[in-house]
């Protein structure tokens, strides 16, 4: 689904990543961990395809990025739901329409008019009464929701977050863990980026989750320490 | 740039798509004004032209189908070449008609000058002979031959010295026109693509966000495209209405048209300046989505 092999990504003239190999199956749930500034984002944007690798090759759904058009690279990102930690929307326009976006930009307008779909993402994220509300009027749990939200309403076969948890409290970020271990649950391969080691421990109660480390440039599975 | 799908697309419209770039901004109010001043602008540039072409036709069909012949002789034999003049002309193939002016038609003509109550007959006047050509016009060489021969006060004036100049400086200005109107549309899309630009740099968040939930940058690049093609469409159809309404509130000269006076479109020349909103429109279109597709390719 999503390969890494041989990555290396360099910034700045510095190698930030080096000699990655990961491959994300279908169906798996991935924590990745590290320090900050360890890479984990750069990683996550190299999954999209809003990075290319310096060296090697990243595989999105057996095909490799660099051979991607512009307009193919639009076309994997509706099958990509990624969600930033600071969440990006359309400020003027509502939250449904915003949770609606990959929708209508796919094309699917009927699908996002008729709304079944969206209510009932609404009520899963909890924000059915936030819908006339804009961006900028929400808080961030409620804006971590949305983004989540609108990251699965085209049914992505993977969802990436990054920090999805970095600006909520404790209770909030179980609820959108939660939200993630269904969408898991549902099939759907998931990558959570984070350096809070309490939320992989709390996830592996419900998940088998399989822990990657970016330590020293490289990408290494986490034994049982954690 | 286009295919026709893209072109359909534009044409048709997504309500859903242009609500993703931010509806209101310092840009729209620009391109707005822009192309009405514009579009105001260029609906003169087309009267001047069209009026020039006019005045060209008129001017060369005119002059080109008439002639004129002074006799300058004593006065004891003024009329008598006056006469053997008119003998020659009336054989003189190319020639419709030909009458020497009377005199009180000359004194007309040299009242601007000297005024009302010029003693005509006291002055050494040349008697004038004014000459309508047919459609083939007559040969003015042989006739000076012929003239020189047989009426030897006679002069021909066959108009080609001065027609010459003044139906090519009308040509010119005709042309003159045109190049104003295509300056114009120039400038058009000129401001139309650093509108766009504008706009994009604006939105480079609305991109970010767009790019992230899949948008394709033609889908991107067509909402910003409908949008400047749609308040240049308007900003130029405002533009035109109020210039044709300037123009034809312009004094009319009445019996004695003068060259400003004359200044605006007749008949079918006033169906040219509602081209300009249509033009204005695809200026916009191409200037906006040569913009974009040059942002976009910068914008990661």
């Amino acid at each position: 689904m999503i390969e890494l092999e041989n990555v290396a990504y360099s910034y700045g003239g510095g190698e930030l990543l080096s000699d990655i190999s990961v491959k994300l199956a279908p169906g798996s749930f991935h924590f990745l961990t590290g320090p900050s500034g360890a890479g984990k984002t750069t990683f996550l944007k190299l999954c999209y395809g809003a990075l290319l690798p310096t060296a090697g090759h990243v595989r999105l759904f057996d095909r490799d990025v660099r051979s991607l058009e512009r307009d193919d690279v639009a076309k994997v990102r509706r099958r990509v739901g990624v969600v930033h930690q600071d969440v990006q929307f359309l400020d003027h326009l509502a939250v449904a329409d915003n949770i609606a976006l990959p929708l209508t930009v796919s094309g699917r307008q009927a699908q996002a008019m008729a709304g079944n779909d969206l209510t009932e993402l609404m009520t899963w994220v909890g924000l059915t009464n936030r819908a006339d509300a804009l961006p900028p009027e929400l808080s961030g749990g409620e804006r971590q929701r949305a983004a989540l939200a609108r990251a699965v309403i085209v049914s992505p076969d993977v969802v990436l977050a990054d920090e999805p948890t970095g600006n909520v409290d404790w209770d909030m970020s179980q609820r959108l863990l939660t939200l993630l271990v269904e969408l898991n649950k549902m099939g759907k391969t998931v990558l959570i980026a984070t350096h809070d080691l309490s939320l992989i421990r709390a996830a592996k109660a419900q998940v088998q989750a399989r822990v990657l480390r970016i330590s020293n440039r490289r990408v290494q599975l986490a034994g049982a320490d954690l | 740039m286009f295919n026709l799908a893209t072109l359909r697309a534009l044409a048709a419209g997504d309500r859903q798509a242009d609500r993703v770039v931010p509806p209101t901004g310092f840009t729209a109010q620009l391109t707005l004004f822009v192309s009405g001043a514009m579009a105001f602008l260029a609906v003169f540039a087309l009267a001047l032209s069209l009026a020039s072409g006019r005045l060209a036709d008129r001017w060369g069909d005119e002059l080109a189908r008439t002639a004129t012949i002074r006799i300058v002789a004593p006065e004891d034999q003024r009329a008598l070449q006056t006469t053997a003049a008119l003998e020659v002309l009336s054989t003189t193939p190319g020639i419709a008609a030909a009458r020497a002016l009377s005199d009180e038609e000359q004194q007309a003509l040299l009242a601007p000058w000297f005024g009302q109550d010029l003693p005509l007959d006291t002055l050494p006047v040349p008697r004038l002979i004014e000459i309508e050509t047919t459609g083939q016009g007559f040969d003015p060489t042989s006739l000076r031959l012929r003239l020189a021969a047989e009426v030897p006060g006679a002069v021909l004036d066959d108009h080609g010295r001065w027609r010459a100049p003044l139906v090519s400086a009308a040509h010119r200005l005709r042309l003159l026109g045109w190049a104003v109107a295509l300056l114009i549309i120039g400038a058009v899309a000129a401001m139309v693509t650093l509108a766009a630009n504008a706009a994009l740099a604006a939105n480079a968040q609305v991109i970010a966000v767009l790019r992230l939930v899949g948008a394709t940058d033609s889908y991107i690049a067509n909402a910003f495209v409908r949008r400047f093609t749609i308040r240049a469409l308007a900003g130029s159809a405002v533009g035109v209405v109020v210039g044709l309404l300037a123009v034809w509130l312009m004094p009319s000269g009445g019996d004695t048209p003068g060259f400003l006076t004359g200044l605006g479109f007749q008949g079918a020349g006033w169906l040219v300046p509602l081209l300009l909103p249509l033009i204005c429109g695809a200026v916009a279109l191409f200037a906006t989505a040569y913009a974009a597709r040059r942002a976009l390719r910068t914008l990661t």
